[in-house]
């Protein structure tokens, strides 16, 4: 379910890293908790996101949650296609619909990041609450 | 009642296209009885009760002597001498308490809620499904009419009542049977697909058909002219609680008015954003949300009433944004009959 070669933040996002540059989405777990996702909003291609800062929005029927950089760095790319057609974050969280990507400014910021084992963890503690 | 089962755009175009089943339990209720159970009920509300017949149901409200809402109730007449109220369940403690002390009649008030369990059938397939479960004739009951019947060999008060804007039933059960019943309906709903229902379904169906919910569009600072409810109110019927105020808005006009809108940029409206005319901050939405038949980002919000007519720019702020969207007619949904 949470891939081992991701990373994740307690806001619920995963990034995957190749080379300098992270591919950004919002985990499973927080697509399932939202429900049906009817509106994405991203920062356009050039903005610099900062870890732990705002970068867009995610919006179901019934809420709307915000959306935090897991790195600091500049979006180099965003996925049009989710913005589109947003049901596509319920279908596949973790593979097609990738929020955007991220050059990295800092890549030892990953190591602060959680790792599918914690992530895990830390959802089956927040889901017992 | 919870928010969703299977998800809310699924719950919703369930009730839009085939069947969709709530447990409205939470629903209060409250019965009044005696000889003056009548004149009691004219007096607490704006509407005219006399008129109702024996099996009918009225859309009506309690007001205070400002002339705003206490709350919005249907009153079902039992007999001339017997009603049944059906309030919101934030509210009921409260109603029951206001007609109480507004009781200067030969009527009696009884706080029934725990008596009714409420289970709301509605879909174009609504009466198909319940009736495999009653021997009345279902299509029969006429709409805002109701009978007494068994359901499931469980006497139940059948309504063809509804907060969903489509064709459909509301069933009042003993709380004991009513597990079973809602079992009953959701087997005999499966050749049309029923799906179970919550919260978040029995929201957007409402405002998609322009219901309004206590708590959002009306309180205890709105009147029924400001919410265009001015049908319930009837000021020739006689004196009643909030007339006096509500004579004087219909002569100097309401200067705010309940608005339907549609996004035309990007973004959801929700509860508490503010509405901005040419930037001025001008109101603030009620309800808004994603309409999941109509495909299209919907709210509502009171406006001025020189500013409310179709048509008519506005802006909600949606938190950085101030995205554009438009007076919209209202409803904003409408079954084809």
């Amino acid at each position: 379910m949470y891939p081992d070669d991701y990373r994740y933040t307690k806001e619920h996002e995963w990034i995957k890293v190749e080379g300098d540059t992270g591919t950004v989405g919002i985990t499973f777990h927080a697509q399932k908790e939202l429900g049906d996702i009817v509106y994405v909003e991203l920062p356009k291609v050039g903005a610099a996101v900062t870890a732990g800062k705002t970068m867009g929005s995610v919006e179901s029927v019934k809420a709307v949650s915000d959306i935090y950089s897991p790195v600091t760095g500049e979006v180099i790319a965003v996925n049009d296609t989710v913005t589109s057609t947003p049901e596509q974050l319920n279908q596949d969280p973790h593979g097609s619909a990738w929020l955007v990507k991220v050059r990295l400014a800092n890549r030892q910021e990953i190591d602060g990041l959680l790792t599918a084992a914690d992530y895990q963890a830390y959802i089956g503690a927040e889901t017992a609450h | 009642m919870p928010v969703e089962y299977s998800g809310i755009i699924d719950e919703h175009m369930a009730v839009r296209t085939r069947v969709g089943l709530f447990d409205v339990s939470h629903m209060g209720e409250i019965e009044i009885r005696g000889s003056q159970a009548l004149e009691l009920l004219e007096w607490v509300t704006p509407g005219a009760v006399s008129p109702l017949q024996d099996n009918q149901a009225q859309y009506t409200a309690l007001l205070y002597p400002q002339g705003t809402f206490v709350d919005d109730i249907l009153v079902h007449r039992l007999s001339a001498h017997h009603y049944l109220l059906c309030v919101n369940a934030s509210n009921q403690k409260k109603d029951f308490q206001w007609i109480a002390a507004n009781n200067r009649f030969d009527a009696a008030v009884e706080y029934a809620s725990e008596k009714y369990a409420q289970l709301a059938i509605q879909g174009p397939q609504a009466l198909a499904t319940l009736q495999k479960l009653t021997s009345i004739g279902l299509a029969g009951i006429r709409y805002y009419w109701f009978t007494h019947g068994n359901v499931c060999g469980v006497p139940a008060l059948i309504a063809r009542t509804g907060y969903t804007g489509e064709d459909g039933i509301e069933i009042y059960v003993p709380p004991d049977e009513a597990e079973r019943i809602w079992r009953a309906v959701l087997e005999a709903g499966k050749e049309f697909d029923i799906r179970p229902c919550g919260l978040g379904a029995r929201n957007t169906l409402r405002l998609e058909a322009r219901m309004a919910l206590y708590g959002h569009e009306i309180d205890a600072s709105i009147t029924p002219y400001e919410a265009g409810l001015g049908r319930i109110v009837k000021l020739d019927k006689g004196d009643f609680i909030g007339r006096d105020a509500l004579v004087k808005q219909k002569e100097k006009g309401a200067t705010r008015k309940l608005a339907g809108f549609e996004m035309r940029d990007r973004g959801i409206a929700r509860e508490g954003y503010m509405v901005l005319i040419e930037g001025l901050a001008a109101g603030f939405v009620t309800s808004g949300s994603f309409a999941p038949y109509l495909k299209k980002n919907i709210g509502l919000c009171y406006l001025p009433t020189d500013r409310a007519a179709v048509g008519q720019m506005i802006a909600i702020q949606i938190r950085k944004q101030a995205a554009a969207a438009q007076v919209a007619p209202t409803p904003f949904y409408s079954r084809k009959r």
